[in-house]
């Protein structure tokens, strides 16, 4: 299996850590289970979580926690 | 007045209230943006726009020496910090001050004193102003806690003095209950916080939420009389009023009164709005906290006073005493504001950033759109959903109630889902318009009307 592409489904800002003081859902090189949570994206003050939905043995984030997004934009890949 | 040129650190429809406020005394604005607010409406209105970071607000207009350096770097003499982000962080208003700047607020004293709930409560309580009855700080003893308990009259809350979130918390109907939660509830404190201390307050059942508007220059103080903001959902406003309904003209006294005798015990300079529980069961209010910003919700007050508060803030900021007597402000009919937000009622108030491609305005001399909003602009997806405020006068409440169905089928928003047809059913709602509402009435009523599986939203009204 190849690697796989995480995408933003809203746009808004993508959170690493479910809290600023918390450490982040996923560091990178972490292994990934389908339905693990690895970041949220605020839309207006609304939080929606970003879901795995394949499992693989390393995550590598592209962007920043608190980085700005656009619906589509590549969030992380995922090495099977 | 001192003031020239006006920094406005903040966006949205209150950056374009604030804009509009200094064109019409003359003044050079400055418009704070985001690198996604530069096409905002603001910005457009502004004569100068200043990009002050990227667009979370974290790293813009949250950001106190960058907004402090931008508004330095502009040649601004003064600063209007809003409402919401920096408005009531106490560290820019000194900031703002220290770079020799004004700061269209309080000072940062007194937003650091009022902003600090137990010592606001303190210095109501010392000015005379109604606090809800309680242990006034932590009871750990449960026979001491309970006689205080009967002395209050049940219901009481029993609270974690360590607290926060709502863990902890008990509301005992009478004696017995109370002994039974008194322990339980110190057991769940200590387990979430480390901490098993107590406090007992009083809890007012049928409340509805009332604020008094007061403006000050330090030396003489006066109110705008009252706002009606009990329609809430998640303990934020959606739909307020002006002035509140069916209060007697000796309570309205008392109240508008102990506003300003909380504003004259610290010599309040600029505008701010006391906060009241009021029971209209026993007719007696309630301090809550006092707000050292301009509101979301004063055009309802403007309405129906005639007084441009943006205005008056701006003034006292410059060094002008406050030109109005108490005397000079009165009541003229009533006032009610729809809070527009990109919300789809029908989902779950589901937020909804996306290009306005159309907008109608209603038009007429008692309505009134603060908004952000103009064709073909992009509303981001960085910010809170607050689109805009439909503003309506009347001769009295029903006509105002009238004018509004009537502003609300004249406004039509395409390209985001909106909060219209919310506010379109509430303004036919009966219960809306007998004015039988409280703090606790929306939430219920948006359960029976605007289920997410109801597939005709509102029909049921």
């Amino acid at each position: 299996m190849s690697t796989q592409q995480v995408v933003s489904p809203l746009p808004g800002t993508f959170y690493r850590r479910p809290s600023p003081e918390s450490p982040p859902f996923k560091e990178d090189g972490d292994a990934v289970a389908v339905g693990d949570v690895i970041g949220l994206v605020e839309v207006m003050k609304n939080f929606q979580e970003v879901v795995a939905e394949v499992a693989g043995s390393a995550i590598r984030f592209v962007i920043e926690d608190s980085d700005a997004i656009m619906a589509g934009q590549l969030i992380a890949e995922i090495d099977p | 007045m001192s003031i020239s040129s006006v920094f406005i650190a903040n966006r949205g429809e209150i950056a374009v209230r604030i804009n509009h406020a200094c064109r019409k005394l003359g003044l050079r604005t400055v418009q704070a943006a985001s690198a996604a607010d530069l096409d905002s409406l603001a910005a457009r209105l502004a004569d100068a726009v200043v990009e002050v970071g990227p667009p979370p607000a974290a790293k813009s207009y949250l950001d106190v020496e960058r907004m402090v350096a931008a508004a330095r770097e502009a040649g601004c003499d003064a600063v209007h910090p809003g409402y919401g982000f920096l408005a009531e962080n106490a560290d820019f208003a000194d900031a703002v001050v220290a770079a020799g700047m004004r700061f269209i607020g309080p000072s940062g004293d007194a937003i650091r004193l009022l902003g600090d709930k137990v010592a606001a409560r303190e210095v109501a309580a010392r000015a005379g102003v109604p606090v809800v009855p309680g242990s006034d700080g932590r009871i750990d003893d449960v026979a001491r806690a309970t006689a205080l308990a009967a002395e209050i009259g049940f219901p009481v809350m029993i609270k974690a003095a360590a607290g926060g979130g709502g863990r902890g918390i008990r509301i005992a109907h009478d004696a017995s209950e109370f002994a039974r939660f008194f322990p339980q509830a110190s057991g769940e404190a200590r387990a979430a916080f480390g901490d098993g201390g107590l406090y007992v307050e009083k809890v007012i059942e049928r409340a509805r939420h009332v604020e008094v508007q007061i403006l000050g220059d330090g030396e003489r103080f006066v109110h705008c009389y009252e706002r009606e903001c009990s329609l809430q959902r998640r303990r934020q406003k959606v739909w307020e009023e002006a002035p509140a309904f069916e209060l007697d003209q000796t309570v309205r006294q008392a109240l508008c009164d102990s506003a300003v005798a909380l504003a004259a015990s610290v010599g309040y300079r600029g505008a701010g709005t006391v906060e009241y529980l009021y029971d209209a069961a026993s007719r007696e209010f309630y301090f809550i906290e006092v707000n050292t910003r301009i509101q979301v919700e004063h055009p309802v007050t403007e309405m129906i006073t005639g007084v441009d508060l943006v205005e008056q803030m701006i003034r006292i900021a410059g060094g002008e005493p406050l030109a109005l007597g108490q005397d000079d402000v009165r009541i003229h009919g009533h006032a009610i504001e729809c809070r527009i937000n990109a919300e789809d009622p029908a989902r779950n108030f589901m937020p909804g950033p996306g290009t306005i491609e159309t907008l109608s305005v209603p038009q007429g001399a008692h309505v009134r759109f603060d908004s952000l909003l103009y064709e073909g602009y992009t509303v981001p997806p960085f910010y809170d959903s607050l689109l805009g405020k439909l503003i309506v006068h009347g001769a009295d409440r029903a006509d105002c109630l009238d004018k509004l169905r009537h502003a609300l089928d004249g406004l039509e928003v395409v390209g985001v889902p909106t909060t219209v047809p919310l506010h379109r059913a509430l303004a036919v709602d009966a219960d809306v318009r007998q004015g039988r509402i409280d703090t606790r009435f929306l939430e219920p009523w948006l359960e029976q009307h605007f289920k997410p599986s109801n597939s005709t939203p509102g029909a049921a009204s």
